[in-house]
């Protein structure tokens, strides 16, 4: 039974650093049909600025750090780099892709191509007992930084009037612009909210994995991207219910299982999803 | 007086030439109407105007030219639209629907007024609303704001003849205080509401006249459109 809880909690951890990453992926997508590959890099961004500023500012000042850094970013990223490509979707793909390579020599040369040890504060490092389960603190962690942010979102989502104009856009961009509504500075909102996520995943990847490397963005986004499509773009409750699946079912097939078949059963899942409902769990149809 | 000058509107998509050098005039007051049997370039006519095709050409609103501005600074500038099915936002409420649309002072006691129908539907989500249902509220959208011009394409499609009546009762009363350029097929509609017509055929202007001079000649009507005055 304690088996059962430890792989569940540690799964939705899991689960919470996918859906950090996803969230924002799939706005994203949803609203602006932009195919973000250097997603993964605001991530990046977000763990260096934290793994920088933790020691001078203190463990929430470094986290508060890490979420701006990935948000500026990004929106810097939707200004100069994906504005003048809307409508050219291979040069989107081109370009992101790019910057993401880049992102990581970036950093590897600023930082070294090695891993370092994330500055973690020592209370995330402890465990709790849950129903005699010894959970570690820092799975913990990612699932309430998920919940807060997926509260977050829906609130903003369902309460403001950028929320309307986001949701709506994701129906029917053009309608939006044809109410007298510039849809443009929703798709800058949008990169920096889902760049301030990745960068919180950042920070927060920094403390599950207890090191942060230049790659570290890259290699979580290709599950985000599994989450992405799994949820359906454009949708956050998609997004966090994909992500739970995905987190637990990588938890508890590598723990039954052997190392490394999780993934493979994501990548199943994946597929299963692509052929039974392609739209996935929330999407809305392609048109 | 025109209040929209269209001249030699060029669309060509996807290297397809769709509009051939366009040009009409819509006037200040009342409902002018653009006709043409389906492909003709109606549709495509209206989104150019609004910025929502590329078009070389020119296009002025009340003097002013307007051809290549924003659309969403154009709908700012008073052009409204009412799209070709309506394009509510299917996951929202009504209410999220035309909040969306407000601009400045919206003016709910006018839509409201026209469309009672809509308020006590408001909390109803707009995709589980019938079709004339949905046709309101593309209209109440537009109506809660001042606009100099409305374009309105094919507001009676698909829709059961009661509501036709029902939607070509509210764009009269539009049309009193607000000009209107309308697509539309349904030819007891333009005999009720247009004043000026203009009719296309193959992406060029063909006839533009008088609505009622066309409608009164039935081979005429036959010829342009492919069916008789009296449907």
């Amino acid at each position: 039974m304690s088996t059962i809880v430890l792989l569940t909690l540690t799964g939705l951890g899991l689960a919470g650093l996918y859906f950090l990453i996803a969230a924002g992926l799939s706005l994203v997508f949803g609203l602006a049909d932009v195919l973000n590959f250097a997603h993964g890099w605001f991530l990046t961004v977000g763990a260096y600025a934290a793994y920088w500023a933790i020691p001078r500012v203190g463990f929430a000042g470094g986290v508060l750090v890490a979420v701006l850094a990935g948000a500026a970013t990004a929106a810097l990223v939707e200004l100069v780099m994906i504005r003048p490509l809307y409508q050219r979707t291979i040069s989107q793909v081109l370009v992101t892709v790019g910057l993401s390579l880049a992102g990581v020599a970036l950093f590897q040369a600023l930082f070294s191509p090695d891993a370092r040890t994330f500055p973690s504060p020592s209370w995330t490092e402890g465990v709790v007992t849950v129903l005699g389960a010894r959970v570690p603190v820092k799975s913990l962690v990612l699932v309430v930084g998920a919940v807060v942010v997926l509260a977050a979102l829906l609130a903003f989502l369902r309460w403001t009037r950028y929320g309307l104009i986001i949701r709506a856009g994701v129906e029917n961009r053009e309608m939006v612009t044809a109410l007298g509504i510039d849809v443009r500075k929703a798709f800058t909102l949008v990169f920096a909210i889902g760049g301030a996520a990745a960068g919180l995943a950042g920070a927060l990847s920094g403390i599950a994995f207890q090191s942060i490397a230049p790659s570290g963005g890259s290699s979580l986004l290709i599950f985000a991207f599994i989450v992405v499509v799994i949820g359906g773009m454009g949708s956050i409750t998609g997004s966090a219910v994909a992500a739970v699946a995905v987190g637990l079912l990588q938890q508890f097939v590598n723990y039954y299982g052997s190392a490394g078949m999780g993934d493979l059963c994501a990548v199943a899942l994946l597929a299963a999803v692509l052929l039974l409902r392609p739209q996935g769990i929330a999407g809305k149809v392609a048109s | 007086m025109s209040l929209l000058s269209v001249r030699d509107l060029v669309v060509t998509l996807s290297g397809l030439r769709i509009l051939h050098g366009v040009s009409f005039e819509a006037a200040e007051s009342g409902v002018t109407v653009l006709l043409g049997r389906n492909g003709a370039g109606k549709t495509t006519t209206l989104r150019a105007i609004l910025g929502l095709a590329p078009a070389t050409g020119s296009v002025e609103l009340a003097g002013e030219p307007v051809l290549g501005t924003r659309t969403h600074a154009l709908v700012r500038r008073g052009l409204g639209y009412v799209p070709e099915d309506r394009c509510v936002f299917a996951g929202l409420t009504v209410a999220e629907n035309l909040r969306l649309a407000e601009r400045g002072t919206p003016d709910y006691d006018l839509v409201f007024g026209l469309f009672p129908e809509l308020r006590k539907r408001s909390a109803q989500r707009a995709g589980s609303l019938s079709g004339g249902q949905q046709q309101m509220l593309s209209l109440g959208r537009v109506l809660l704001n001042d606009n100099r011009l409305l374009l309105v394409d094919e507001p009676t499609k698909g829709l059961a003849p009661k509501v036709v009546t029902e939607v070509a009762e509210a764009l009269e009363r539009v049309a009193e205080r607000v000009p209107v350029l309308l697509v539309e097929q349904n030819l007891a509609v333009v005999r009720r509401l247009g004043r000026a017509a203009v009719v296309l055929a193959a992406g060029r202007v063909a006839w533009r006249g008088d609505a009622k001079e066309l409608l009164g000649d039935h081979d005429r009507t036959k010829s342009l459109l492919g069916v008789g005055s009296h449907s």
